[in-house]
């Protein structure tokens, strides 16, 4: 808890120090959505719905996950209530834009592209990459893949991955369920994809007796966002100081083992990296 | 082949327009792999079907209702259904019904993706092609047909030595457009990963992102190949002509 103050104080300051030299030139026309949090007393966070186990509904039909556990610690933090509004890959960055949310974090890979749209405060909190689903105990490591079928997604990034890297046999179909429907056939001894969405798959039930067995390769970060204006105001300096923290106190490695989330390195790494800066 | 991989190398350096395949050595491989994989496939897909035909139209006017009514309904269910269906269908359903054998971790199956390919795409034209032979068939004159009964030809006798020979003289033209079309028709196998050039051209502007400059590849080869067959059954239909017949 300490520490959580101490980070809403240095981000407060980081925010004031910056707002000092550029309020003349208002560049933060929006730098008051930190304030409206308070005053309102309730934060509004865009998560999955659909994308087990970062933001899923449970039984009950509740909002949970990874990611609505991180929504809670940032609302925890700022002492209010929390709304969570449900959003979907095509219109999350829209809710950001529109105000209708004050903070987004919904499994968005952080692309320059998207920094242009919405304010993406560093570091990301999470990567994902290419990795594998197979039948449990058929493959160990990237190497058992060589000259053996690998199914794929035609036309996907991490075909080439495996081929030119590991020399694996694709055989890409048109869509993810035909490549799955021959991984389940036995036609393939893996399905090579994003390991997120392995993990999705492996968390849905519907794969037991199925792994992800590898390292995963080539990551790409997450980002939660905020409005592009509050990037580097007071909302985004806050919310870096917030990952900065869950990885300093591998928060975030704790919330991936209560998840049966796979140990992701990007974490490990971060926590590694961030400890080291503590005094002993 | 230096030279001509420099000129494409320059194309795209100068132009943008990046005839991959040309100048790097592992699409290139890839390509040329596709290439056999396609004219295999073809000239599979083409000698089943046409196997298929002469058996189908042969069966069509056997004395068995049995036989009568399995072609017709063989007919039915081919020419009925999406060739692509069929091929998924052969592919997903039946190959998993078709004996396999553990190959380490998977199963190779007897019949892979190559197989059902050749196998629907084969049942598919061949439907047609049986339709095909029997206008061919039913265009000889009956006379003919008892001229060689009055011989002591036997029913099978007559069909191998009298009436298909003088019945694919006849039908040939149109079996010329439905074999063009089964040679178009073999791109579906993508969709099963088999690795012919629809498939490897899909792989090669995925990783290189020149899909203009592919499909460019891709129209030239199909028109090429497309023309190959015509020539060459253009020759064989002037080769069997017949003077004063047709």
């Amino acid at each position: 808890m300490k520490l959580k103050k101490a980070a809403i104080i240095a981000g407060v300051t980081a925010a004031l120090a910056l707002g000092a030299v550029t309020t003349a030139d208002q560049a933060y026309a929006g730098n008051d959505r930190f304030k409206k949090v308070l005053d309102r007393g309730e934060l509004v966070v865009g998560v999955k719905a659909d994308y087990k186990p970062w933001g899923f509904r449970d039984s009950s039909g509740n909002l949970t996950g990874m990611e609505i556990d991180l929504a809670n610690d940032v609302a925890k933090a700022l002492g209010v209530k929390l709304k969570l509004v449900p959003v979907q890959s095509s219109n999350r960055m829209q809710f950001l834009q529109q105000g209708k949310i004050d903070l987004m974090i919904a499994t968005m890979s952080d692309k320059a592209n998207r920094r242009k749209v919405v304010g993406v405060p560093d570091p990301n909190y999470y990567t994902s990459g290419t990795n594998v689903l197979a039948k449990k105990g058929v493959v160990k490591q990237w190497s058992d893949l060589k000259g053996k079928p690998v199914c794929g997604k035609q036309g996907a990034f991490y075909n080439k991955v495996v081929s030119s890297r590991y020399g694996a046999k694709i055989v890409a179909f048109v869509g993810n369920a035909e490549a799955k429907q021959a991984l389940r056939d036995g036609k393939c001894v893996a399905w090579v994809y994003d390991d997120s969405s392995i993990m999705a798959d492996l968390a849905s039930g519907q794969y037991n007796d199925y792994e992800m067995p590898m390292a995963t390769e080539d990551d790409t970060p997450w980002g939660l966002a905020v409005p592009l204006d509050e990037k580097d105001g007071i909302w985004g300096n806050f919310m870096s100081g917030m990952i900065y923290n869950w990885h300093r106190s591998g928060r975030l490695i704790e919330l991936e083992k209560k998840w049966g989330i796979q140990a992701t390195s990007y974490l490990q790494q971060m926590n590694k990296k961030f400890e080291a800066y503590q005094p002993k | 082949m230096e030279l001509f991989g420099d000129f494409f190398k320059q194309l795209y350096d100068t132009t943008g327009w990046n005839f991959v395949i040309f100048y790097d050595q592992v699409e290139w491989s890839r390509f040329v792999e596709a290439i056999w994989t396609t004219i295999k496939l073809i000239i599979a897909c083409l000698i089943f079907s046409v196997i298929v035909g002469v058996v189908g139209a042969w069966a069509q006017g056997a004395k068995s209702k049995i036989v009568r009514y399995g072609m017709a309904g063989y007919i039915q269910f081919f020419r009925n259904t999406p060739p692509f269906v069929q091929i998924l269908f052969f592919y997903f359903v039946l190959g998993n019904l078709t004996p396999s054998y553990d190959a380490g971790g998977y199963q190779e199956a007897y019949i892979g993706s190559f197989g059902w390919a050749v196998i629907s795409l084969g049942f598919f034209a061949g439907a047609f092609n049986t339709e095909i032979f029997r206008s061919g068939i039913e265009a000889v004159p009956e006379s003919t047909v008892e001229a060689a009964s009055a011989l002591g030809y036997t029913r099978l006798q007559s069909y191998i030595y009298v009436v298909f020979p003088l019945a694919f003289r006849v039908c040939l033209p149109a079996l010329n457009n439905n074999l063009v079309n089964l040679l178009k028709t073999t791109t579906l196998a993508y969709g099963i990963a088999v690795p012919e050039m629809m498939y490897t051209a899909n792989q090669i502007w995925s990783d290189n992102v020149n899909v203009p400059e592919m499909m460019i590849v891709l129209f030239i080869f199909y028109v090429g190949l497309v023309a190959i067959l015509v020539w060459a059954m253009h020759r064989w239909e002037k080769s069997m002509k017949i003077p004063g017949y047709g």
